[in-house]
């Protein structure tokens, strides 16, 4: 019987000797980047609001755009973006039945990261 | 009177009672924000820290006006979708049902200022 021996059972995971992998973080930072994106999309489109509206309007906005706040955001969100972009393209591939395979999979999730922060310098040095 | 027998309308929908739709809608969203994305950051991380008469003026012209208009669209639509995700796999019930409202408001709400603002400065 199934409840017998329920008391004795690890949970899975179990927390307190749970290892993160790669693979796992990778996945997890895939979600938290994705929703955090909200946050800058809202500044981005408020920042634009206001260059349609006045003047004044501007000023107050484009003060916060490009204060220390408005870069940590867009700095930070365009991190984000690039981690999102290159997991949303590995996505793709792992829905095409392919790099399923645990060295595979650790590879892209090295790709990721390390591709994600190259194109984040690339990107501030091309726009500046 | 229902035609189709009860079996056949559940076939091939799943737990989520859509099926793959869903996904499908996600994948085409995905590919289209590639392909934007790259273009988009480069427009407005130029346009970001200029005075606002050259902002007005960038997003005036067709090209950024309408890759922008575009990116919001498909971007709030994926949001939208993506969040729901994560609400449905954290948030049971009343709960989960308030929040998936909220955040599709708030998606299509973002979406709507984003392009009245692009109308007024092309406009």
């Amino acid at each position: 019987m199934a409840h017998v021996n329920q008391a004795k059972r690890p949970l899975s995971p179990h927390l307190q000797i749970y290892r993160p992998q790669l693979t796992s973080i990778t996945s997890i930072l895939t979600r938290i980047t994705g929703n955090a994106l909200i946050v800058a999309t809202v500044l981005a489109v408020w920042w634009l609001l206001a260059a349609a509206t006045s003047p004044e309007y501007f000023a107050t906005a484009n003060a916060v755009a490009t204060s220390w706040f408005g870069d940590l955001v867009f700095t930070g969100s365009l991190w984000a973006v690039w981690y999102h972009y290159l997991a949303g393209l590995r996505h793709l591939y792992f829905d095409a039945g392919k790099g399923l395979d645990i060295p595979t999979a650790e590879k892209l999730g090295w790709g990721i990261i390390i591709g994600s922060v190259v194109l984040t310098v690339i990107t501030i040095f091309l726009v500046q | 009177m229902r035609y189709l027998t009860d079996r056949k309308r559940a076939v091939g929908r799943g737990a989520s009672g859509t099926g793959t739709e869903h996904h499908w809608a996600m994948q085409v969203s995905s590919v289209g924000l590639a392909l934007l994305l790259p273009v988009w950051l480069y427009v407005f991380g130029s346009a970001l820290g200029s005075t606002q008469a050259e902002v007005v003026a960038t997003f005036s012209r067709p090209f950024p006006a309408i890759l922008t208009a575009l990116l919001l669209v498909v971007g709030m639509k994926h949001f939208a979708s993506g969040a729901q995700m994560m609400i449905e796999d954290y948030a049971q019930g009343t709960a989960r049902k308030v929040a998936v409202i909220l955040v599709t408001c708030l998606a299509w709400v973002v979406a709507a200022t984003g392009l009245f603002a692009l109308a007024r400065m092309a406009l």
